[in-house]
């Protein structure tokens, strides 16, 4: 056997704290090497092009790549092999960066456990063998998760590229929370105006499916070929009869204040449509609110719908679709400022959220777009905007959330716009305004007149201590700039609430089989180079599910994730697990553990033969039931009991020869 | 130091999907920890058999980890309801196997617990320095 | 219910009424007290900018002094000796060092303390957790109705943050002093700083949050602030007259321990629970609950919906 080992420097990431040269130079006493070397970037084209090099030259027929983790090149250093002609799986990682450089300071110690991780991995890569991959068909139609934006944009690129998509939306409508914005910084156009055609493409494409007031309910399968449960719950709507007239939401006598829509500043029936330009123009009935489902009396809107849309005894309905590939675009929730008690949200009328703002100021909203205290009349004169609400505060969410800033400016904006001569103070941290235009905008503010304060704000109260003061709120904040304790008081005050993760993402990365971070936000497949994929080949994010972001960044992930599925989609086949499980019919016994212990029901048991068998298209290769057998008698390809004790020995028999203990024979 | 202080020489079997990309995150994030865990990867803390288990004893280490996804979170739904039906019973049989039972670590970290997967190796660490190392190999006849 | 006991200096001086109506309300709810025997002052809140070390040898000598097996809780009536019984627990556990260089210093007094052994409370914490509302309920022979009370809790009760209460918006007293019947409006200034020892250093700094405090408790009719806190009652107290003068203000609101005011609703003898001892004179306040009607059964009609008004956010349920 002749094996090559290529240990990589990663610039100073690892070099910086293992002796790179020492381990390269101690692999290659080892047995069956026929050559080692380091390098500075091993997963540059020149690094590979060095293994390929090799493999023709010395014919090494075993590859070892000491580097990062292999989450992050396995891939590429399998391509090198299978370009010079290797079987890929005849490579094998030591991730000597992630769990070695990047841990630990001791270059001593770091070039020791270096070695170990090196000596484990060429014991095991001895033992591999050469595995094919197999390919599955792709199916051509995409499941988009969440229907804002960045949903939004996903499924018309796919759409429009002539394949099929169903983008499902737990909301009465699409649209998201763009829907409920009034101007979108920096260039202010009417956030309305530009994603309602957006929306209606949405709605009426001949590629799209549109499921809303809709949940994704169970996903089995693998990339290329998932089987998806959706539940449309019962709008209590024939939507076959419905013509969207919006006479029973007219003549609905129970109105109840609207929590997701209206952020909490309007109101709206029990039969409704969140606004008027939603999309499917159907209205739902919230069974929670109408008096027909409460108390069995009403039926009003039945008696005034035009055509018998109202069907009270509609049922839920499960559909069951296959889909090749998902896009998961959830979205975010906005901070409850109502756990920051300081700010009086909930007890001081006055104090309101940016949501709540946002409808405000929007010409369709509860005030028809006038700037006005919570008695709805009076008008303010002086208005606080409190920036970081939730956001980088170690106490609820230490990150910052993006948007806030020029959510923030906006707002100032639109003050000095709509109430010339209120006066406008801006309470931040740091001006953070890192896009196109976004500087720019905060320069145009500035010579608005927008009175810029900074200093997060410590609180908002109620009692005044001068004259000046009565009757208004009362921020108290540090002026970082002036080093003094401020009280401004004000007619109202805004809190830029920041953008948190969906309270059930973890249910929903459950469903998807993704991770999410400790933020609660979807974990990319890799921060910088990887961001809209996952962990979980054909499952893809975009959007805030992701992390805050605002619209633009919202867009181009949409796009981004569709362009990944298109990719998938266009080429037709994926690549199988082929690291999967495999009985040995000669020892096993019958006995059925492993049918008991596979999550996925993929082992048959034969009745006629008393064997168990592993349908290789349904296994996932976890092992576990390589573990349950008694007998011995599954092997998991790629980690068999072999390779993974050849590993375990590898590394201990090095750890022994560094330490100078004699080994036993 | 102390003089008559070693250390300790620990396996860890981590799943493939959580507490192997945990500790790709305790790298990222530049979180340090002892380094005598050496890890080994495995698809699912299912995976890892009790005999696995006992070989790497048998080769001298001094402490073995098994970490898996929280229950809930398994990249294949349940394969980490095995390793906590397992091990328990496994933990138990060790002290007549002669291995003191704190010798194994059985636990749960997630993708995002990169400082937790740092914990964890430090605290292992610190437990098995306060007992005797195993030195050498067992031979089994 | 057995716990520890530890009165602090100013129970034998000017909350003297706090110490005393509080073992009169312990003894009303089955709290029994084991006063520490020997024990010394906390240091306050200045000794531990002096000298570390002493500071904290000088508290953890009382919990040194406590039978923890007897009694593994430890009371503190006075915010402050509480905050500093529970952070002398806290970093000895958490310092190593601070922990034997501590416990040296109390060998020379044939004392140890292992950090851990005894668990410091709040009296209103016990009150309320540990005895419990409905229990106070059970032992009430009157209400508190026709009082507006003023529930101030002062900056140290529920800080730093793991504490028994929300360190910015606590409600334990606000709670209790509704199960008593009392009227108790949302103070928005509950937990800000009485100014402590600051009267000793810039009157003017003292008087200026002390007006502030006063003037928020005002303008919700109190008719008297209720504390847990010797410190934060003698400020307000013995101030409130150089408030006026300062500020031109005529504050007369008696500031009243929370054990003061259970047990009037316990039907305690309001001489014997020394509303007199307060420097502003509680007597209108008193007069006023006398002769208060009994609450009338009248069900408030509900608010009718302003036409124009916008809808108000639920408050957060805690």
């Amino acid at each position: 056997m002749k094996k090559g080992v290529y240990i990589c420097h990663c610039g100073s990431n690892i070099a910086g704290t293992v002796d790179v040269e020492e381990v390269s130079k101690w692999a290659d006493d080892l047995e069956d090497v026929a050559i080692s070397r380091d390098y500075k970037f091993m997963c540059s084209s020149l690094g590979q092009e060095l293994i390929e090099k090799d493999i023709e030259e010395y014919g090494l027929d075993r590859v070892v790549v000491a580097s990062c983790s292999p989450h992050m090149h396995e891939s590429t250093f399998r391509g090198a092999c299978q370009r010079a002609g290797l079987n890929p799986y005849f490579m094998e990682m030591a991730n000597i960066r992630e769990h070695c450089s990047w841990v630990h300071k001791d270059k001593e110690a770091g070039t020791e456990k270096s070695k170990a991780l090196v000596a484990a991995a060429l014991s095991r890569v001895g033992h591999h063998e050469p595995l094919v991959i197999q390919y599955a068909p792709v199916d051509k139609n995409t499941l988009v998760v969440g229907g804002g934006i960045a949903g939004i944009q996903a499924a018309l690129e796919i759409a429009n590229s002539g394949y099929h998509v169903y983008l499902v939306e737990r909301e009465p409508s699409i649209g998201g929370h763009m829907s409920q914005l009034d101007k979108t910084f920096p260039t202010l156009d009417c956030s309305a105006c530009i994603l309602t055609p957006r929306m209606f493409e949405a709605g009426n494409h001949e590629n799209i499916t549109l499921l809303t007031y809709s949940e994704v309910e169970n996903v089995d399968g693998y990339i290329g070929n998932f089987e998806v449960r959706i539940r449309k719950r019962a709008r209590a709507i024939d939507e076959e009869a419905c013509t969207g007239c919006g006479l029973c939401e007219e003549k609905c006598p129970i109105s109840v204040v609207d929590d997701v829509f209206e952020a909490g500043l309007g109101y709206r029936k029990a039969v409704y449509r969140p606004f008027p330009q939603a999309v499917p123009k159907y209205p739902v009935i919230d069974r929670e609110n109408c008096t027909w489902y409460q108390k069995g009396k009403c039926r009003l809107c039945e008696k005034v719908c035009p055509t018998d849309a109202i069907d009270f005894e509609q049922e839920d309905e499960i559909l069951e679709v296959k889909v090749g590939n998902i896009i998961v675009a959830t979205g975010y929730d906005a901070f409850d400022a109502r756990r920051i008690p300081q700010y009086g949200y909930g007890r001081y009328p006055n104090v309101f959220t940016g949501l709540e703002f946002e409808r405000m100021t929007n010409a369709a909203g509860p005030t028809t777009g006038k700037v006005v205290l919570r008695d709805g009349v009076n008008v303010p004169e002086s208005v606080a905007i409190i920036h970081c609400v939730g956001s980088r505060d170690k106490k609820y969410n230490e990150y910052c959330s993006a948007v806030c800033c020029m959510y923030s400016l906006k707002f100032a904006h639109m003050v000095h716009d709509k109430l010339p001569d209120a006066k406008v103070y801006n309470f931040y941290i740091d001006i953070r305004t890192p896009a196109k235009g976004y500087e720019e905008f905060y320069h145009r503010l500035l010579e608005e007149g927008t009175i810029f304060i900074r200093g997060r704000a410590a609180s908002i109260s109620d009692v005044a201590l001068t004259v000046e003061e009565e009757g208004k709120l009362i921020v108290t904040a540090e002026d970082t700039l002036i080093g003094e304790q401020r009280r401004i008081p004000v007619d109202m005050a805004i809190l830029s609430t920041g953008l948190e993760a969906r309270h059930d993402s973890q249910e929903v990365a459950r469903t998807f089989s993704i991770s999410i971070d400790k933020n609660g936000f979807f974990r990319e497949r890799h921060p910088k180079l990887d961001p809209v994929a996952t962990m979980t080949g054909g499952v893809f994010i975009a959007g805030a599910a992701q992390g805050p972001r605002d619209i633009p960044s919202s867009v181009a992930q949409g796009a981004a994730a569709a362009a990944r599925v298109l990719s998938i989609i266009d080429k037709g086949e994926v690549e199988m697990e082929a690291a999967t499980a495999e009985v040995n019919d000669l020892t096993c016994v019958g006995c059925r553990m492993c049918v008991i212990s596979c999550p996925y029901e993929a082992i048959d048991y034969l009745e006629d033969r008393q064997k168990a068998e592993v349908n290789r298209a349904l296994c996932k290769g976890c092992g576990t039931c390589v573990a349950a057998c008694p007998s011995k008698s599954i092997t998991l390809h790629h980690f068999t009991d072999q390779e993974l004790m050849a590993q375990m020995t590898g590394a201990m028999n090095a750890l022994f020869e560094i330490d100078g203990v004699l080994m036993p024979a | 130091m102390p003089e008559n202080s070693y250390e300790p020489k620990i396996i860890g079997y981590l799943c493939n999907w959580c507490s192997y990309a945990g500790a790709d995150g305790a790298g990222l994030a530049r979180i340090e920890y002892p380094p005598n865990v050496k890890i080994i990867r495995v698809p699912c803390s299912g995976r890892v058999s009790p005999e696995m288990v006992l070989r790497t004893f048998m080769q001298g280490a001094d402490g073995v980890m098994v970490l898996g996804c929280h229950i809930g979170d398994c990249h294949y739904g349940n394969g980490n309801h095995r390793t906590a039906k397992r091990f328990p019973v496994y933990t138990e049989l060790m002290d007549y196997m002669g291995i003191p039972k704190e010798r194994l670590w059985v636990q749960w970290v997630s993708a995002s617990e990169g400082p937790i997967f740092a914990e964890v190796v430090a605290e292992f660490t610190e437990r098995l320095r306060t007992m005797p190392p195993m030195r050498g190999k067992l031979e089994v006849g | 219910m057995k716990y520890a006991w530890y009165p602090g200096c100013s129970a034998e001086g000017n909350s003297f009424a706090y110490d005393e109506t509080s073992r009169m309300i312990a003894e009303a709810l089955g709290i029994e007290f084991q006063e520490i025997d020997d024990w010394n002052c906390c240091g306050a809140t200045e000794y531990f900018s002096v000298n570390q070390l002493p500071a904290y040898a000088l508290v953890a000598r009382n919990l040194a002094l406590i039978n923890a097996e007897e009694t593994p809780q430890v009371i503190a009536p006075c915010s402050a000796c509480y905050i500093n019984l529970k952070k002398t627990d806290e970093k000895m556990a958490k310092y190593e060092q601070l922990n034997t260089e501590v416990n040296v210093a109390l060998a020379a007094g044939n004392l140890s303390y292992e950090p851990g052994a005894v668990k410091s409370r709040h009296f209103l914490d016990v009150v309320c957790n540990d005895v419990g509302y409905e229990a106070v309920k059970e032992k009430m022979t009157q209400s508190l109705a026709g009082l507006t009370l003023v529930p101030y809790y002062g900056c140290y009760m529920g800080r730093p943050e793991d504490n028994f209460d929300h360190p910015e918006r606590p409600q334990t007293m606000d709670t209790l002093l509704k199960t008593l019947g009392a009227d108790v409006p949302d103070y928005s200034l509950k937990t800000i700083c009485c100014g402590g020892h600051m009267t000793q250093l810039s009157a003017e700094a003292s008087l200026r949050i002390l007006r502030h405090l006063l003037e928020g408790a005002n303008q919700l009719n109190a008719d008297a602030m209720v504390v847990g806190c010797p410190m934060c009652q003698l400020n307000l107290d013995a101030y409130q007259k150089d408030v006026n003068s300062a500020y031109k203000t005529n504050y007369q609101i008696p500031i009243v321990y929370f054990s003061q005011v259970m047990g009037l609703a316990f039907g305690m003898d309001p001489e014997t629970l020394m509303f007199e001892r307060g420097i502003v004179s509680s007597k209108a306040m008193l007069e006023k609950w006398l002769t208060a009607e009994p609450a009338s059964k009248k069900r408030r009609r509900r608010e009718k919906r302003d036409k124009n008004a916008l809808p108000m956010p639920k408050q957060l349920e805690s």
